[in-house]
């Protein structure tokens, strides 16, 4: 599950700003960003509190538990990598910490995906030091992934 | 008084065309401005404010090589759909404060000939938060329809209830002769395209054409060169929506801050609106808007746009044109609301006309509802 072979789709391109959360996901953690000063907590990461211009990050580990907040079972997307993956479900998930991430909802039948739904994060490897979190229901047995 | 008085719409052109592979994108700008300003009875050479968008990144500089002006004030804002209703403003705001005294503000896209993947490509923009979501799989249409599955489950609006959208716009459509999709459909016809990011189906979102279009916003005492009555610039607002750190509440989108604030600037009501002109790039759009807007409350869209209350003849028709869903999308369709709302306010549309047109609000949303996205509202009247 690793490489991706045949068409590939746009994968992060990792910034100062962005690298603490993507290298934690290569270790198969999930982390938010909470401010030191005005403690607000956010998704994505980025340097300064956009609440109050703070400096101060504190990173926060994650459960990696949520539920579906919204999705869409995606039939039509014309840019490679996607054109091939189609029906895939997009979606974002309300972390238990309390926000909002987009992502793909995994490893389960795309009509089986409800809002509300709990989810849990599962990484994937995409190779060159990247691995995306996805989530899949809480209930699903692991297995193999189909997706790349 | 809008603090916009100075300045008035004198003329409008939609160009005719929906498929133009023997054209050049620039030839239908040119081609539109042509229109618009015969329209209002003034040349080319009176033109000191140029504002187009849809370009390449300085291509407001090719435009005006193009036209072989030499404006001494140009904005290329680009904000999606939504741009050229905020261009509007623009345009007014900047006579208003002496900067120019004829604005011109053109469009021209080949989006259809040129094979654009409108609405269904990947992102391009390599801006941060994109790393976050590209590889998730987003566009604009899947980013729409997360939206509406919320607002399904939030409110239990039915597919039923967003296919009135497009089948009252389609029936508009039948009544305009340049539309490009003109034979009615029905609800079932809706439910039975096939769905292309659930819960939207095909006929649930706008068609892709070639297309253009041109608008002159003069200051008033040029008012009196111009050929038809001038239509005031009531009142107008932007605004900006994005995910909030990842706290936004996907059903409350930009309309509800720059609707009242548009609105309070024109000094109107709800009950003083006679018909809108809403950016319909999917049924979606339409519902969510009509609610931020508050021409009802959040939730009730689905019975709001049921009934036959959005169609001519009805208490708020809107899109009399057509709109995006069956009659012109070129890619970025704002200019189309007002051009159609400049129309109606001189009682220039025949079949669809909506009677004693005195007042109406335009409303673009440009970008993804459901990343980030624009929202510019106008307030447009007869003097
Ligand atoms: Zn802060």
């Amino acid at each position: 599950m690793s490489d991706q072979t045949g068409p590939k789709i746009p994968l992060p391109r990792i910034d100062e700003e962005s690298r603490g959360y993507w290298e934690a996901c290569a270790r198969g953690e999930l982390y938010v960003q909470q401010c030191g000063d005005c403690r607000l907590l956010r998704h994505y990461p980025r340097a300064l509190c956009p609440d109050c211009l703070s400096s101060e990050v504190q990173w926060q580990r994650c459960t990696g538990k949520g539920r579906v907040y919204t999705f869409t079972v995606v039939h039509q997307n014309q840019s490679s990598g996607f054109r091939e993956m189609v029906p895939y479900v997009l979606a974002y998930v309300e972390l238990d910490e309390g926000v909002r991430m987009l992502t793909n909802i995994v490893e389960c039948k795309a009509d089986s995906v409800k809002i509300g739904m709990p989810v849990v994060v599962r990484f994937n490897d995409f190779g060159g030091g990247v691995s995306l979190p996805h989530f899949v229901p809480v209930k699903a047995k692991r297995r193999r992934r189909s997706r790349g | 008084m809008s603090g916009l008085d100075d300045a008035a719409i004198v003329g409008v052109f939609e160009h005719p065309t929906r498929w133009a592979p023997d054209k050049t994108q620039f030839q239908i700008h040119a081609e539109s401005a042509r229109g618009a300003l015969d329209d209002a009875g003034l040349s080319i050479r009176d033109v000191d404010g140029l504002l187009s968008s849809g370009l390449s990144p300085i291509g407001i500089m090719a435009l005006a090589e193009h036209l072989n002006l030499q404006p001494r004030y140009h904005d290329s804002t680009n904000i999606g759909g939504s741009t050229f209703v905020a261009q509007v403003l623009h345009a007014a705001a900047a006579i208003s404060a002496g900067l120019c005294e004829v604005a011109l503000i053109t469009y021209g896209s080949k989006a259809s000939s040129d094979r654009f993947a409108v609405g269904t490509g990947g992102l391009s923009g390599g801006d941060p938060p994109d790393q976050f979501e590209a590889p998730y799989g987003p566009t604009v249409m899947n980013s729409y329809a997360m939206v509406a599955q919320r607002h399904m489950h939030e409110f239990g609006t039915t597919a039923e209830q967003l296919a009135e959208v497009a089948v009252t716009i389609r029936r508009h459509a039948s009544l305009n002769p340049v539309a490009k999709f003109r034979d009615p459909i029905t609800v079932d016809d809706v439910l039975a395209s096939r769905v292309v990011s659930s819960p939207l189906h095909l006929l649930d979102c706008c068609i892709i054409t070639d297309g253009g279009g041109a608008v002159v916003v003069a200051k008033s005492d040029r008012v009196r060169d111009s050929r038809k009555e001038p239509v005031r610039i009531l009142g107008g607002a932007e605004a900006l929506r994005h995910t909030s750190a990842g706290k936004r509440d996907l059903l409350k989108i930009a309309a509800a801050q720059s609707g009242p604030m548009a609105m309070a600037m024109a000094g109107i009501e709800h009950a003083d609106v006679d018909m809108c002109m809403i950016y319909d790039s999917f049924t979606i759009t339409v519902l969510s808007t009509l609610e931020n807007l508050g021409f009802c409350k959040l939730g009730e869209g689905g019975d709001f746009v049921s009934g036959g209350r959005i169609g001519l003849g009805g208490e708020l028709p809107i899109n009399t044109d057509g709109g995006g869903l069956s009659s012109n999308h070129p890619g970025m369709r704002g200019i189309f609301l007002v051009i159609e709302a400049v129309k109606q306010l001189r009682g220039e549309c025949g079949a669809r006309q909506v009677d004693d047109c005195s007042t109406v609000l335009c409303h673009g949303t440009g970008g993804m509802l459901g990343l980030r996205h624009s929202g510019v509202t106008l307030v447009l009247g007869r003097r």
